[in-house]
């Protein structure tokens, strides 16, 4: 049995079709970068799989079990923005997850608790090269840190799935080479089984092992909202050539052209 | 020459600048004063600072003949103890309604309406019937001060907490967090800088409600004096407790500034006001 099943998967909105019949299935360990038009329900589809949002027809089932329709501790997720908490230092926000999980409560640990959570925090913070900002607030971190940090705070509940929304799509280039490789070398050493939105479809070549590509295939010019958008391209990323990334990204951008002509008919 | 809305005046100018129209007001009122006594050594509209001296000399630092107490630092004594009791109060009733309707959609469509409804209602318009259930006691003031700033307070914490990015709520969830948790961890942390700086908003209201409050029923209190002496004239009394309530708000303000900024830099670091 496969990791993840999407099956049949649809959704509505009233008469708007934003997705439509997705069937994939994902085993453990693979890197999935999605790139779409916007608004080909690439977030939507983020946010089925984040339980956020529950599919109008069908069901993503993990490990043969449907997905619960409210976010929870099976699925870690960092978003472009406002991943980490603010009132928080560093470590208090890598903290915080095991403090949930060990006091009900009061929601805090003290004395030996507390120390031991200390620690597999600042070991988790050292994994993402932040062991220099420990007690540092987020306000105080660059938007690179930002990003390092929620990963961390993410990842030390060890997810089974990690769902990241474009999350370098704030950051200078630069900076965002290094993400790569600091996700990259985490998803190696942890195993773990990743979906990332990216609306840079040369991240989503360079990052992961299979690319999906979200585009309306159809698109009725009198009803625009009729159709909705499929995975049209499903490729292990070693087959992925110049040639094709460029044939992608022109239908892509035509879906784009498309529906800003049928917006301005309007 | 650079346009008007890009010259900045320097640290000297911009004190300069500030003192200006004090002194201005100053000098004319000692002018005013100074004309109107020269026609009429007894007029009492216009006192002279000699007659503010011993004034305040006379009510803060001679006991009063017929209590012996010493009514000024009485005066400032009650009116300061209704006002933080009324205060203290409304903020955590405040505190408990916002975060409870901010983050429980169920209480939010329960108890919100009713405090819409009740924030409408103009609070010296029911001062009567406070009047009339709370008596004339300490109980009634501290109750108009609570009607008249805890509804405003409610619902503006209750709309910041509702302002907390859906990201965080999200985030705190995966990370396993119940309402419970979520409420201590995430919300009331973040909200308690936000509630600060609602109540210094709302304080300019609470000594309103607090000075008509002491005005019509009292037996001490800053607003008790100024309406007293109102009777007899007495400019000279009431001036100087009008810049007392003026200096005693600045001072509340200046202090709940300087612990929000002490006891959350977070905050104000990330909201970029001070």
């Amino acid at each position: 049995m496969s990791y993840i099943k999407i099956d049949k998967l649809w959704k509505r909105y009233g008469d708007t079709v934003v997705l439509e019949d997705l069937n994939k299935t994902v085993e453990r360990g693979e890197f999935i970068t999605i790139v779409g038009a916007s608004g080909c329900g690439k977030t939507t589809f983020l946010k089925m799989l984040l339980g956020t949002e529950s599919p109008t027809e069908g069901a993503i089932v993990l490990d043969g079990v449907p997905l619960v329709a409210e976010p929870s501790e099976e699925r870690g997720i960092v978003f472009q923005r406002y991943s980490v908490f603010p009132h928080m230092t560093a470590l208090e926000n890598v903290m915080l997850s095991l403090e949930f999980e060990q006091s009900p409560l009061l929601a805090r640990l003290f004395g030996g608790a507390r120390k031991k959570a200390r620690q597999t925090a600042k070991d988790m913070l050292e994994a993402v090269g932040l062991d220099h900002a420990l007690n540092k607030y987020p306000h105080e971190l660059s938007g690179g840190m930002q990003q390092r940090l929620a990963i961390a705070q993410s990842l030390i509940k060890q997810p089974r799935i990690l769902l990241l929304d474009e999350p370098f799509g704030a950051l200078d280039p630069g900076i965002r080479k290094d993400m790569h490789e600091l996700v990259l070398k985490l998803w190696r050493e942890l195993n773990l089984t990743v979906f990332m939105i990216t609306h840079d479809i040369q991240e989503g070549f360079y990052l992961g092992t299979r690319l999906w590509v979200f585009d309306k295939e159809r698109i009725d010019p009198h009803a625009p909202e009729a159709y909705g958008a499929k995975i049209t391209y499903d490729l292990p990323v070693e087959q992925a050539d110049d040639a094709l990334l460029q044939r992608i990204d022109e239908s892509l951008n035509q879906t784009e052209q498309k529906k800003e002509t049928l917006h301005h008919g309007q | 020459m650079k346009r008007l809305i890009n010259q900045q005046p320097n640290r000297v100018a911009r004190w300069l600048l500030g003192l200006l129209p004090f002194l201005l007001l100053l000098a004319l009122y000692v002018g005013a004063s100074n004309a109107r006594l020269a026609e009429n050594p007894n007029d009492k509209l216009l006192p002279s600072f000699d007659s503010f001296g011993s004034a305040i000399e006379r009510l803060a630092f001679e006991p009063s003949r017929r209590t012996g107490e010493y009514l000024f630092w009485q005066d400032t004594l009650s009116s300061l103890q209704r006002l933080g009791i009324g205060v203290a109060i409304s903020a955590s009733f405040a505190l408990a309604f916002g975060v409870l309707t901010g983050a429980i959609p169920y209480v939010r469509a329960n108890l919100s309406p009713l405090m819409t409804a009740v924030s409408l209602v103009p609070p010296m318009a029911i001062l009567p019937i406070l009047f009339i259930v709370f008596g004339l006691g300490e109980l009634a003031k501290v109750m108009l001060i609570i009607i008249g700033i805890a509804p405003f307070l409610c619902r503006d914490l209750q709309q910041r907490v509702t302002e907390i990015p859906d990201e965080q709520l999200i985030k705190a969830q995966t990370l396993g967090a119940s309402s419970w948790q979520i409420i201590q961890r995430v919300i009331l942390p973040q909200i308690l800088p936000r509630l600060i700086a609602s109540v210094r908003l709302s304080l300019g209201s609470a000594w309103l409600f607090l000075i008509a409050a002491e005005a019509i029923a009292s037996t001490d209190g800053l607003g008790y004096r100024i309406f007293l002496v109102r009777r007899y004239l007495s400019m000279d009394v009431i001036l100087p407790y009008v810049a007392w309530i003026t200096i005693l708000a600045f001072i509340i303000d200046l202090l709940l500034r300087l612990l929000s900024r002490r006891c959350f830099p977070w905050f104000h670091a990330q909201t970029g006001n001070n």
